[in-house]
């Protein structure tokens, strides 16, 4: 593996990770993340599509006019998306049922776009491949994280597999309301930035303005 | 023997910059200040002084609360004794039953009802006061700045606004969100966008709707059932609740069940003229929501209507019922989440005001919506105050153009 392929493939997980620095993707993993096996198909179709659409339109970027650049790209995601769709309906329809329309919506992630637009429109097509794949893990990495919490502390489950036994049957887990509905996912997304900025400091943006320390006489002497 | 102050002094040079224990600091200047007046007030030549301090202002909310902190004793400990003696029991099928047992269970007698009451205020103010205290401290030494009274506020109001048999745990989760998510995640005192108090409640409310909602909640005997007046009436209007036997006065009193400091009007009101005579509150704010939620009422009374009772609701029963005045007085007029211009405050109360009385008339979910009005305006408040402060600069450009 070259530095190049190792770079795309690795960055978009901490250092760049399209959710938590680039803050793009996120209406989707407010949605779909109330438990891990949605996610996981989520994650699974969003990498392929993201992947298969860079390769796609990277190897045709030479040929696409710069003026309906987006056209011709929304058209190329836009049937990957169908082709997810319709598979997911063959082989998983009730996990497809309950994704409902956020597969669909692949088409508008912005993360799919942004590849396209970024990267693939510019690089040749292995390369933007596996930075589709780089990142769609990213993405993958934080939805995980996101409906593990969220089906654990929610109703106590992994992969719909009790791990806390609920009071309601005699167990001693009281479910947490509130991780079941999708603004808790802007809480674990806020509490995973957080934390990542804690780690890789320099990942924190620096402060539009700074309040003096009026109160200890230091503000006045700059 | 040697003096505290002296003591305080002795040990000070440990804590400053370059002392062993520097990283403490924050914890000795919360010692500090707590006994002593602290120094930090308003000096420079440019801005108005009046000698006030964080501190000050903190307290006289804390001290504004004193009459509510009875009052919730009280009237916890006596619709406690009522349902203990509706339902036939001679004695709480809870450990309050060991210190019960000195008092016995008389609503007639007011030192049991105290006694009682004091039995649910005092473990949740102390969980609230201690897991609350932990992250205060904790964020503080972190950061290198000062635990201030704000939290003695927020814990206090907090533990106002929670049904007397919420169980302690989540109560300690609750004030974990509400300061650390609420407050601590933004800088701390002074950078919160929403009050912490009504953040943890809030929590709780989304987390845990089974021990704050409903009808089983509000009076804290297990397994007895007496809802809100406010749910009465969510059901079956105002003739629910003079069914059940409420009379105004009584809700203005504040003998009902609820959240534990909420349901005396009364007291709410005396702490309100301390606050407003000491100018620690702003009456703006009081008034916006006063006049917003008389406005919205006389407009539902005026439509009308033949399936929700709710429209034929008077104002001065929104008044008395639920945590309307509660929140009217300590929360909307928290200085940091509220807006901070003169008309913005208008605006945020009567927004509230508004709000409020929607939720609780057209909203089939939820009989009460002062928690969510007030944080919903919160999130408001800058947007106010910035287009307040526009138009003060249009109207001055104006004048000189």
């Amino acid at each position: 593996m070259n530095s190049e392929t190792k770079k795309v493939l690795t960055a978009p997980l901490v250092n760049d990770n399209p959710i938590t620095l680039q803050v793009l993707g996120i209406c989707s993993a407010l949605a779909v993340t109330s438990q891990m096996s949605t996610s996981l198909i989520m994650a699974v179709a969003l990498t392929s599509v993201t992947a298969c659409s860079s390769a796609a339109i990277s190897s045709i970027r030479n040929h696409i006019p710069g003026s309906i650049r987006i056209i011709v790209q929304m058209t190329i995601i836009a049937s990957l998306v169908i082709v997810v769709d319709q598979l997911l309906k063959a082989f998983a329809y009730d996990v497809s049922k309950q994704l409902s329309v956020f597969v669909g919506l692949i088409i508008t992630n912005c993360i799919v776009m942004g590849r396209a637009e970024a990267y693939a429109m510019k690089n040749p097509p292995m390369a933007s491949f596996m930075d589709g794949i780089g990142n769609g893990l990213g993405y993958s990495l934080i939805l995980i994280i996101v409906a593990f919490f969220r089906e654990l502390l929610g109703s106590g489950k992994l992969l719909g597999i009790e791990i806390f036994e609920l009071t309601k049957d005699g167990g001693w887990y009281e479910p947490n309301g509130l991780m079941l509905l999708p603004p808790s996912a802007f809480f674990i997304i806020g509490i995973i930035i957080w934390s990542f900025r804690q780690w890789k400091p320099n990942q924190v943006e620096k402060p539009d303005f700074k309040i003096l320390d009026i109160a200890h006489g230091e503000g006045g002497h700059h | 023997m040697i003096s505290a102050r002296e003591l305080l002094d002795k040990v000070e040079p440990h804590f400053t910059k370059g002392g062993k224990l520097e990283t403490y600091y924050g914890l000795y200047e919360m010692v500090d200040t707590f006994i002593y007046t602290p120094s930090d007030v308003t000096r420079g030549t440019t801005h108005v002084r009046d000698g006030n301090d964080l501190k000050r202002t903190m307290t006289f909310v804390v001290i504004a609360t004193f009459f509510c902190i009875m009052m919730a004793m009280y009237n916890t400990g006596y619709q406690a004794n009522l349902a203990i003696e509706a339902m036939g029991l001679t004695e709480s099928p809870s450990w309050r039953n060991l210190v019960m047992n000195i008092f016995g269970y008389n609503p007639m007698n007011p030192v049991s009802n105290f006694a009682h009451g004091a039995l649910f205020f005092l473990p949740i103010y102390i969980v609230t006061l201690a897991i609350g205290g932990i992250w205060e401290v904790l964020f503080a030494t972190v950061r290198g700045h000062e635990v201030n009274e704000g939290f003695l506020v927020s814990s206090m109001l907090y533990t106002l606004i929670l049904p007397p048999d919420m169980p302690l745990w989540q109560v300690a989760l609750g004030i974990s969100f509400g300061i650390v998510i609420g407050k601590e995640v933004f800088g701390g005192t002074g950078k919160n966008f929403l009050n912490p108090a009504l953040t943890g409640r809030a929590f709780l409310f989304f987390a845990y709707p089974a021990s704050i909602s409903g009808d089983s909640v509000w009076v804290g005997v297990d397994g007895f059932t007496a809802a809100t007046p406010l749910g009465l009436a969510a059901q079956g209007g105002l003739e629910a609740v003079q069914a059940a036997g409420y009379n105004w006065f009584q809700t203005f009193m504040g003998f009902m069940p609820g959240s534990i400091g909420e349901t005396s009007t009364l007291a709410i009101l005396i702490g309100a003229a301390f606050l407003l005579y000491t100018r620690i509150a702003s009456y703006r704010i009081m008034a916006g929501v006063l006049g917003g939620m008389i406005a919205t009422s006389i407009i539902f009374n005026f439509i009308g209507s033949d399936s929700n009772p709710m429209f034929a609701m008077p104002f001065y029963w929104h008044l008395t019922l639920g945590g309307f005045a509660f929140g009217m007085v300590y929360m909307a007029t928290d200085p940091v989440s509220a807006s901070m211009t003169n008309t913005g405050r208008w605006i945020f109360g009567a927004l509230i005001g508004v709000m409020v009385v929607l939720v609780r008339v057209v909203n089939p979910a939820f009989p009460e919506g002062m928690m969510l009005s007030i944080l919903f305006a919160n999130m408001f408040a800058p947007v106010i105050d910035y287009f307040v402060v526009q138009a003060n600069i249009k109207r001055r450009m104006k004048r000189h153009a």
